[in-house]
């Protein structure tokens, strides 16, 4: 265990590393950052003051490392825009991505589960459609366009919830659902497979057999063992969240970190955009490394692959 | 004594007639099926069918309301804030997205091909390095880079088109690794090894036919994904440009209207919502159909 642990770690720090290469080569994509910074009525003056004054004259292997070792101590230079260290302006934004991402991944599973559970107990039945086609129509659902929706009922129409805002619980209502209703579909997919082949194993059919209440067979014997993809399922799709609340934040000009990524794109504050990037890429990394070592607990089997 | 047939005759249907009738059978295939061949036609015919210029202006006639909410034939659908006629730009809007979302596919589709295939193959240092290149693949959010991208090199239809084909071969990858290594051991195989057959010989004629199935499923599945991303990107304003008629773009102006004209926004997605449902539900039948589990 303690082996696979170390490998698996060392896997998500090569990926970390070149993930952290790639989004700082971005800023190189553009031509010379230099002339970026300086605006348009800079000259040429200007232009090779700010290249010296930020070291973009070095070359590029020397300035990744110098960039790397910095965003080690958490110092990703100053915004463009803001003229404010990234680090702390992402720091100020990132607990409201947290806490939709929490949300959202929790509005998903309290709705996947029980229904992929009882789609499974009754295969065909009205539940079994209804859940079959909310998973379909979640796949195809365009974020953007559920999210207005549900401003056009919610907030203009009814007026029972706020449009936009962060200010109150009753902020997250709206988003919450967005994002979960993204991550649903898998999940219920997931869950009701799990359970359909769960309850055709012979361990299901002795505790029938011994006379266990078919409650106890359910949720002790069946339940447990087929939500165990499901957490891990759960787990990766959360690391998606973080990255996709990009969508869901502007329609809701909720101001979290998607949100600040979609500004700074737009006032090409590269240093912003860069950082994060590598912020929502170790979200990924972090919780597809948990959900491995928690299926690789689980089932040793999972420990040699 | 019994006369002996020269040749052995084939007796019921034959394994692509056997396709076809577990396709027509399968009820969300065919309603996916039918609702992609007609959004292909309209887009395809797209200068015959809109009723108007989609991108001629008329600021006297700014924002119209649809037939069904009061408006008139002249313009069935309504017009936009600039006057230009709703239906026309959805007609022509269905080019971009299905251009988009085909072209992508097909790009991410041959890198994905090309690791998956070379992956489940060689194995060994290849693979290690191909599963790695996935895996950095999924950490990149992708919403992010591709707005990233798209704002540093600037948004047009072919800048989107290559930034989503070059971000979404990780599932071509996966599923390819996956059926080719499923294949690689069969007797086929070897056999054809022990004639001496080239290896691009072997991975083109015994192993691409057998795992190219799998292919066309992601393939819609991923031409899904591309046009629901098109739109996404252009609704943040960092995708295709004004004026083209996006879906996404149409539902992004919309917006600000939203509050009075509700429908500017509702049109648009719901065709966006149509169009990558009925790609799934095809793709989601095309695996029923195609996988070997599922026959009975």
């Amino acid at each position: 265990m303690l082996r696979f642990i170390l490998r698996r770690s060392g896997l998500a720090l090569l990926v970390a590393l070149t993930v952290s290469f790639i989004s700082f080569s971005l800023l190189f994509l553009s031509g010379d950052p230099a002339i970026a910074i300086a605006g348009e009525s800079a000259n040429a003056q200007d232009v090779a003051a700010i290249r010296e004054l930020y070291g973009f004259d070095r070359p590029m292997l020397v300035q990744y490392g110098d960039w790397l070792w910095s965003a080690l101590q958490l110092d990703f230079g100053d915004s463009y825009y803001f003229r404010l260290p990234v680090a702390d302006l992402i720091a100020d934004r990132l607990s409201v991505t947290m806490t939709l991402g929490v949300c959202g991944i929790l509005f998903a599973l309290l709705t996947a589960v029980p229904l992929g559970v009882i789609a499974a107990i009754r295969p065909n039945s009205i539940i079994d459609r209804i859940a079959l086609f909310l998973s379909v129509a979640g796949q195809a659902m365009p974020s953007f366009w559920f999210g207005l929706i549900l401003i056009v009922v919610f907030a203009i129409k009814f007026r029972i919830l706020p449009a936009s805002g962060a200010d109150s619980w009753r902020h997250f209502i709206l988003p919450t659902i967005v994002l979960g209703y993204y991550a649903m579909p898998a999940i219920m997919r997931l869950t009701r497979a799990g359970m359909l082949e769960v309850l055709s194993a012979d361990y299901i059919r002795t505790a029938r057999a011994k006379g266990a209440s078919e409650g106890r067979v359910l949720f002790k014997h069946a339940l447990r063992n087929a939500i165990i993809p499901v957490v891990s399922l759960a787990a990766v799709q959360m690391g998606f969240m973080l990255g996709g609340s990009i969508v869901v934040e502007s329609v809701f000009a909720l101001h979290g970190a998607g949100y600040l990524a979609w500004e700074s794109i737009g006032r090409n504050d590269l240093p912003t955009v860069q950082a994060l990037i590598l912020v929502f890429a170790l979200f990924y990394i972090v919780f597809t490394f948990l959900s491995d070592v928690l299926n690789a607990w689980l089932d040793p089997r999972m420990r040699s692959s | 004594m019994t006369a002996i047939p020269d040749a052995f005759e084939i007796v019921g249907p034959t394994p692509a007639q056997q396709l076809r009738k577990r396709m027509f059978g399968h009820q969300g295939f065919l309603i996916g099926a039918v609702i992609l061949v007609v959004l292909v036609a309209i887009a395809l015919l797209a200068p015959v069918l809109a009723p108007h210029d989609p991108y001629a202006q008329s600021l006297g006639d700014r924002m119209l309301r649809p037939v069904f909410m009061g408006g008139t034939w002249d313009h069935p659908l309504g017009t936009d804030h600039l006057g230009r006629d709703y239906l026309s730009r959805l007609i022509y809007g269905a080019r971009v997205s299905l251009l988009i979302g085909a072209v992508a596919a097909v790009i991410s589709g041959v890198i994905g091909t090309a690791l998956g295939v070379a992956a489940g193959y060689f194995g060994g240092r290849v693979d290690t390095v191909v599963t790695f290149l996935i895996n950095v693949r999924l950490a990149m959010p992708v919403v992010l880079v591709a707005l990233a991208v798209v704002a540093i090199l600037g948004g047009s239809l072919s800048v989107v088109i290559g930034v989503l084909g070059l971000l979404l071969w990780d599932r071509f990858a996966v599923v390819m690794r996956a059926s080719t290594l499923q294949i690689r051991g069969r007797e086929f195989v070897a056999a054809a090894r022990a004639v001496g057959c080239s290896t691009p010989r072997i991975l083109l004629s015994e192993i691409m036919p057998n795992i190219v199935n799998n292919l066309i499923v992601v393939v819609t599945l991923e031409m899904a994904h591309a046009i629901l991303l098109e739109a996404a990107l252009s609704f943040l304003g960092v995708g295709v440009q004004p004026p083209t008629p996006s879906w996404g773009l149409m539902v992004s102006e919309g917006k600000n209207m939203m509050l009075f004209e509700p429908w500017l926004v509702l049109i648009p997605g719901a065709v966006l919502f149509v169009l990558v449902l009925a790609i799934n539900l095809m793709g989601d039948g095309l695996r029923d159909v195609t996988a070997p589990e599922n026959r009975n």
